[in-house]
């Protein structure tokens, strides 16, 4: 009963007028920025990272997650009005939640896709309460076998989880593992991959390439794509809210599944986007009324938000616990921590309980400040996306441009961010996936340290990763996940060989 | 701004995925050159600088060297753009490059005023009254909010200097 004591000592932390004035202005933005093309969660918040520099931690990291929560419940104002997802986890909501603004029932589409995105954030967030503190708790008795152990599982999910061609996630991942390494080598204190320019002495932060990769590359493929809006009215009134809310209880099954396919592809880093359209997938295949999806069905808007609702929040579980972030924005709101002079990882539980507490009361109350919002503003936020593309791209550039130069005053960074963006361009292009590159860039240096002191312990024998039980099981599961497509398709062809 | 191109060339996707998979190798032969004069044996103090990255590298490599075989195999005649989309791409690109290039020498204020009125004059087409209204207003608020409000300091030029800001 200590974590419930903890609990409301962390409600009463998020409950300060300075907190809540944080929370309404992070969630906000982060509609604003989930509502507007090339502003996503993850650069959104990296761009505003800087202005937090001098915030306490905790006021910080509860403005930065309300952005956050902001940014998901914002991509699906654009895919159900506009058919355009804000962010990737809301393609799959474009499905039937445009065709029901089409048939003039944008208000529906709009209360269902908000209440689910908060029922399946609410459920993510009793999970973090219940679970994160036994992790946590569990993971303070890992040496650094165990360490690196877990981030080896963490990137093995990437390459059988993900979508993409495992050869071309496996590529993306090292890219920047090695982009990681340049610089300063934390253990010898010797340079190494700089070829003697000064100005990666320090290496690559990976705030430059998250605005760089997911910023501007964004930008550029808008603009190639050319943007033209052929959007409907927004309006939600009461009556429409009341009367959608009695009909989406009759849903709870589905809402259920969502939630536990959310949770379960946010703490492994598979993130938001796939849990939305696995969950949508299987939601066609099980309803009853599976046959009109994409027609216009309010469940085939409840699977995919819940999902990715509760997968983007969930994302925060092995950030928090483990300090492996479960997601690009869960990785800046990391490299956040570490900024403010915060250590991610279990010993969060024991030295900052305000911190943890603090944040983890900010996502009940986040999320439904979040929920009144977009609730109530919908046709302002809708007004935003008849801006058009160009006033708001070349403002977008220029945020991305100061975010970029704030992170260290540094100009060369902002040129950096530049190339980072024409390379990300190219890589979307080609299919290679973003997200395991920067997870790799913050959690380099950190997967290395373990790796290394593991073997400095061990002599150098690689026996030391499967030298007990509790390592052994992580690098196996890792394993799995590695080999995932091989053995799902060996297991497919050996049931069909024995049919 | 955004009228499509008619003519349905451009360079093809194959031609793309096989660049991208030829330049992430060279990468990796860079890192793997990085790592060999940082030292990737065992020193007094364990693994040296070398070691980790020098594994990432040689992945990399062989990673490319798989998403390569990939892109040469089939060629289902895809391309990886039009022409006139590329146009718009670099539209973007080219002053951008610019406008960052500038950066250091005339400050970030400056540098976004004609960045931002040449994005809207040029690729939008707006009027001029609307174009000086934003490509002046936004560079003012940011000044308050990033300079005032959060007092993070921000590049500034020879304009600022003589303005005494």
């Amino acid at each position: 009963m200590e974590e419930l004591a903890n609990l409301f000592h962390g409600f009463a932390v998020a409950l300060q007028p300075y907190n809540i004035m944080l929370m309404i202005i992070g969630i906000t933005l982060g509609v604003i920025i989930g509502v507007l093309p090339g502003l996503g969660g993850a650069n959104g918040v990296a761009i505003l990272l800087p202005l937090t520099f001098s915030m306490p931690p905790t006021s910080a990291i509860i403005m930065l997650s309300c952005i956050y929560w902001g940014a998901l419940f914002g991509g699906a104002i654009t895919s159900i009005l506009f058919n355009i997802p804000g962010e990737p986890w809301s393609v799959a909501t474009t499905f039937d939640g445009y065709p029901m603004a089409q048939q003039g029932r944008p208000g529906e589409a709009l209360t269902a896709a908000f209440t689910s995105s908060f029922v399946g954030a609410l459920f993510a967030v009793i999970m973090i309460t219940l679970v994160a503190p036994l992790v946590a708790g569990f993971a303070l008795r890992f040496g650094p076998a165990e360490k690196f152990a877990v981030y080896f599982l963490a990137f093995c999910s990437f390459v059988g989880l993900s979508k993409e061609p495992p050869f071309k996630t496996i590529a993306a991942m090292m890219v920047g593992f090695a982009l990681a390494a340049v610089g300063l080598d934390s253990i010898t204190g010797q340079l190494r991959l700089t070829f003697g320019v000064t100005e990666l002495l320090n290496g690559f932060d990976f705030l430059i390439a998250v605005i760089g990769l997911f910023g501007i590359g964004e930008i550029l493929l808008t603009m190639e794509e050319g943007l033209a809006f052929r959007g409907g009215n927004a309006s939600i009134n009461l009556r429409v809210v009341l009367q959608t809310w009695r009909e989406l209880p009759a849903y709870w099954m589905t809402s259920l599944r969502s939630c536990l396919i959310g949770c379960w592809m946010g703490v492994t880093p598979a993130g938001a986007t796939p849990a939305s359209f696995m969950s949508y997938g299987i939601a066609k295949r099980l309803a009853r009324r599976g046959n009109n999806f994409g027609k216009g069905e309010i469940e085939g808007v409840i699977a995919p938000e819940t999902a990715a609702h509760a997968a983007g929040t969930s994302a925060l579980l092995p950030m928090l616990s483990l300090g492996v972030p479960g997601s690009p924005t869960a990785a800046v709101l990391l490299g956040g921590l570490l900024i403010w002079g915060l250590q991610p990882g279990p010993m969060l539980f024991v030295e900052q309980k305000e911190f943890v507490w603090g944040l983890i009361a900010s996502m009940y109350l986040g999320n439904l400040a979040g929920l009144i919002v977009v609730l109530t503003c919908v046709p302002i936020f809708a007004a935003i996306l008849r801006v058009p593309f160009g006033i708001i791209a070349p403002l977008i550039l220029v945020l991305c441009a100061i975010g970029a130069y704030s992170v260290h005053n540094s100009t060369f960074d902002v040129m950096l961010m530049l190339v980072f963006g024409v390379l990300g361009y190219l890589l979307k292009k080609c299919n290679y996936p973003l997200a395991p590159l920067v997870l790799a860039i913050v959690l380099g240096d950190k997967a290395e340290e373990a790796f290394r002191q593991s073997l400095l312990g061990s002599q150098g024998s690689l026996g030391v990763f499967f030298s007990n039980g509790l390592v052994s099981t992580i690098m196996a599961l890792g394993l799995v996940a590695l080999f995932w497509s091989p053995i799902q398709e060996g297991y497919s062809r050996l049931r069909t060989s024995l049919a | 701004m955004t009228e499509r191109s008619g003519s349905e060339s451009g360079p093809a996707h194959k031609t793309l995925e096989i660049s991208i998979a030829l330049l992430i190798g060279v990468f990796g032969l860079v890192v793997i050159f990085g790592s060999l004069k940082a030292g990737i044996n065992w020193g007094a103090e364990g693994p040296r600088a070398g070691f980790f990255p020098f594994y990432v590298g040689a992945v990399i490599v062989g990673a490319s060297a798989i998403n390569l075989w990939h892109a040469q195999r089939g060629d289902d005649g895809r391309l990886f753009a039009e022409w006139g989309q590329l146009r718009q791409v670099m539209s973007v690109v080219v002053p951008t490059g610019i406008y960052v290039g500038s950066m250091p020498f005339v400050g970030l204020y400056v540098a976004s005023m004609v960045f931002i009125a040449w994005f809207m004059r040029w690729l939008g087409g707006y009027r001029w009254l609307t174009v000086v209204a934003v490509a002046v207003g936004m560079p003012v608020v940011t000044y308050l909010v990033f300079e005032r409000w959060f007092l993070v300091p921000l590049p500034k030029g020879p304009l600022e200097d003589w303005l005494g800001l």
